[in-house]
């Protein structure tokens, strides 16, 4: 044994005196693993968009195991990446911890608020964007009955379910508005299975557009949706796609621009409060060839007029995580 | 029987094995185009070329000797025990329950108490499945198994819903008291003036692991109840024959197994996250299994092992930092190691034993 380590060791140094110091950026996806075609995939499209267009090279890394946050923090910091971005809430907790240790290194946490000096957080209005698909689901729904399936329950999907039901109240004030939790473990965000079973469910209380905010969940919400005939409204990403004439619209939260932004950036990005809302084009809605048939002209007018009152301050929508309550 | 010398079963096999599974995992990282020799390069470097490294090989390491013996003591009483990774949960919440509500001033006071607790809880949630199979005849990979679904489910209530939670929308438990922190490596190595990292999570429990690999050596093969442990094992019949009660012996396996899962949970829990996270046990449990097929249930096997597996993660984890090799690709890596050293232990077994019986004929 000794012998092995021996020539472990040797090999380990020479290995170790070849890796340079780099000033990459990197990027950390969360577990739901870079191709959830929503969250993190759009944090992916950021990336990859920065690349094209700057012919520069970036780390990255898709976690397997909550240990491996702080480790790839560490990692990425100790070698001189930077700016350092990490997709999801659940690195608040790490980051709280690694960002003294590495003062030149500037971090960027999106979806979450962690208060350190080379910190940026990165957070999107959320209720503004879900109200504006709310009321596109009131419009363009028959029975008067829209879903909504979130994820996990976790204040931050309670914001997403708030704005929805109060835009769909406010296009139609007889609307009824059906919510469910995927589950209340991690898992929730990657359970396809279950979201379809959930559709299903809301389909038969009338539901006949059904919002999914539930990472890979939704998938399995829009797949049903589509099986079953009804409407279905997609999230982070522009989803319209996975079932061209059957997705009504896809609220649109733009991960992929604050990752983009913040390589764009490097080493410069100002540390603080980054909030993306409608005004700066953080969250919205999207209209493309595939939902032309479905989201019809009067819709769309109807949510600019509303996306500029927001804008304006002319409505106001109520921010569940502002108090943890819910006027609907 | 013996047609091997023991170095041959010991070291040679699993290191052809070996062999054999990296060759393997060569093909799959070259035919993704990328180089699998600066990929073992970088997983060597990566696990043992600097202390962060070695700690974080040696944090992955002391997991899977606590779940590898876990698996190895069952194993000798001829019973397979599935429910490590639940048993493993179990020992982390109780660990959590005492850590929260008892003020210890001081870790060292803190340690014995945790590793009893620990042991206690992944004990008892072993004890059920045990006493169904023993009394009732239930098959223990059946109940062993649905046992993990329970504890993950208890665990994730009690993450979401029960006042250990902290405030947020993450699925943990309320930070531990600074005063139970246990040393890691770091804080051992500096007073006798040895650098280590001071973030990489290898702490004391290493050599709690260390010391249960030598207990399970005793115990297995200098007491009365490791014999009659084996016995059972090895012969249910003769062992009733010479007085062993089965009943008694199933149920003291599996909780001797059920106590070294749970005490993973000093490692990763009190040791390294210093709070209980959803999931904590990340399959350690099943890997426990591999560990102890590998390790051939003989704790200085298992502790080679547990090695070569804690290299493995850390390893693959570096792979997928600075080669951009993606994590499905690292779990396959892993699975030709289980799937050849573990599943395929006799293709390589019998030609190796054919060419000594061959080389012993020549010799006489």
């Amino acid at each position: 044994m000794s012998l092995m380590r021996t020539l472990l060791g040797a090999a380990a140094t020479v290995t170790l005196g070849a890796t340079a110091t780099l000033a990459d950026p990197a990027i950390i996806f969360d577990l739901g693993g870079k191709f959830d075609k929503s969250f993190n995939e759009s944090a992916y499209t950021g990336a990859e968009r920065w690349k094209e267009e700057t012919g520069g090279n970036y780390l990255e890394i898709e976690l397997q195991s909550d240990a491996q946050r702080e480790q790839a923090l560490r990692a990425f910091a100790g070698r001189g990446a930077n700016p350092v971005v990490m997709a999801g809430f659940s690195f608040a907790s790490a980051l709280t911890e690694v960002a003294p240790d590495y003062p030149d290194t500037k971090f960027v946490i999106i979806d979450m608020v962690v208060d350190a000096p080379n910190v940026t957080s990165v957070v999107f209005n959320e209720h503004e964007g879900s109200y504006l698909v709310g009321m596109a689901a009131a419009m363009e729904s028959e029975t008067g009955t829209v879903g909504f399936i979130g994820g996990m329950d976790i204040p931050l999907i309670s914001r997403f379910a708030c704005g929805y039901a109060q835009g769909a109240k406010a296009a139609n004030a007889d609307a009824t508005v059906v919510q469910n939790m995927t589950g209340s473990t991690p898992a929730a965000w990657n359970d396809p299975v279950k979201g379809g079973e959930l559709t299903k469910a809301q389909i038969s209380q009338g539901a006949d557009v059904v919002f999914a905010a539930a990472g890979g969940t939704g998938i399995g919400v829009l797949q049903t949706a589509a099986d079953e005939g009804i409407l279905s409204i997609g999230v982070d990403s522009n989803q319209n796609f996975m079932h061209p004439g059957q997705v009504l619209t896809s609220m649109t939260k733009r991960v992929d621009n604050a990752v983009y932004n913040a390589f764009s950036a490097g080493e410069d990005v100002a540390p603080g409060f980054n909030v993306m809302g409608l005004n700066n084009d953080g969250v919205g809605y999207a209209v493309d060839e595939f939902n032309a048939s479905v989201l019809s002209a009067d819709t769309i007018a109807a949510l600019e007029e509303a996306k500029a009152a927001i804008i304006a301050g002319d409505i106001a929508v109520h921010d569940f995580m502002s108090d943890s309550t819910c006027p609907m | 029987m013996d047609t091997m010398p023991k170095w041959a079963d010991i070291v040679l096999i699993p290191l052809i094995n070996l062999l054999i599974a990296f060759f393997l995992s060569g093909l799959v990282i070259w035919a993704i185009g990328k180089d699998p020799f600066e990929a073992i390069r970088t997983m060597v470097a990566g696990a043992f070329g600097s202390t962060d490294g070695v700690g974080y090989t040696l944090y992955y390491t002391t997991n899977f000797i606590f779940t590898g013996l876990a698996v190895a003591v069952a194993s000798r009483a001829a019973l397979f025990n599935i429910g490590g990774e639940g048993q493993v949960m179990l020992g982390g919440l109780g660990l959590t329950l005492l850590l929260l509500t008892v003020d210890f001033p001081h870790w060292a006071i803190a340690l014995p108490v945790a590793v009893i607790t620990s042991a206690a809880f992944g004990a008892g949630w072993a004890f059920v499945p045990a006493y169904l199979a023993a009394k009732r005849g239930s098959h223990i990979v059946v109940t062993t198994i649905m046992f993990n679904f329970i504890a993950f489910s208890l665990l994730g209530y009690m993450l979401v819903s029960s006042w250990i939670k902290k405030p947020g929308g993450v699925p943990e438990s309320l930070d531990f008291a600074e005063t139970v922190h246990l040393p890691n490596f770091h804080d051992i190595l500096a007073p006798l003036g040895i650098e280590f990292s001071k973030h990489a999570p290898a702490n004391i429990s290493f050599f709690i692991a260390v010391a249960c690999c030598v207990l399970f050596f005793v115990v297995m093969w200098h007491t009365q109840l490791g014999t009659a442990i084996r016995q059972f094992g090895k012969s249910e019949g003769a062992a009733i024959y010479a007085g062993v009660s089965p009943v008694k012996i199933t149920i003291i396996a599996m909780m001797i197994s059920g106590g070294l899962a749970g005490l993973m949970a000093v490692n990763a829990t009190m040791g390294e996250a210093e709070r209980l996270i959803l999931g904590f046990s990340e399959g350690a449990g099943f890997i426990g299994i591999a560990v102890a097929l590998m390790g051939r249930n003989h704790p200085f096997g298992i502790f080679l092992a547990a090695v070569l597996f804690g290299f493995l993660y850390q390893g693959g984890s570096e792979l997928s930092l600075w080669m951009g090799i993606p994590r499905e690709l690292v779990i396959v890596i892993q699975a030709l190691v289980i799937l050849l050293t573990g599943a395929l232990d006799n293709m390589v077994r019998m030609p190796v034993e054919r060419l000594f019986l061959h080389f012993r004929k020549g010799a006489n």
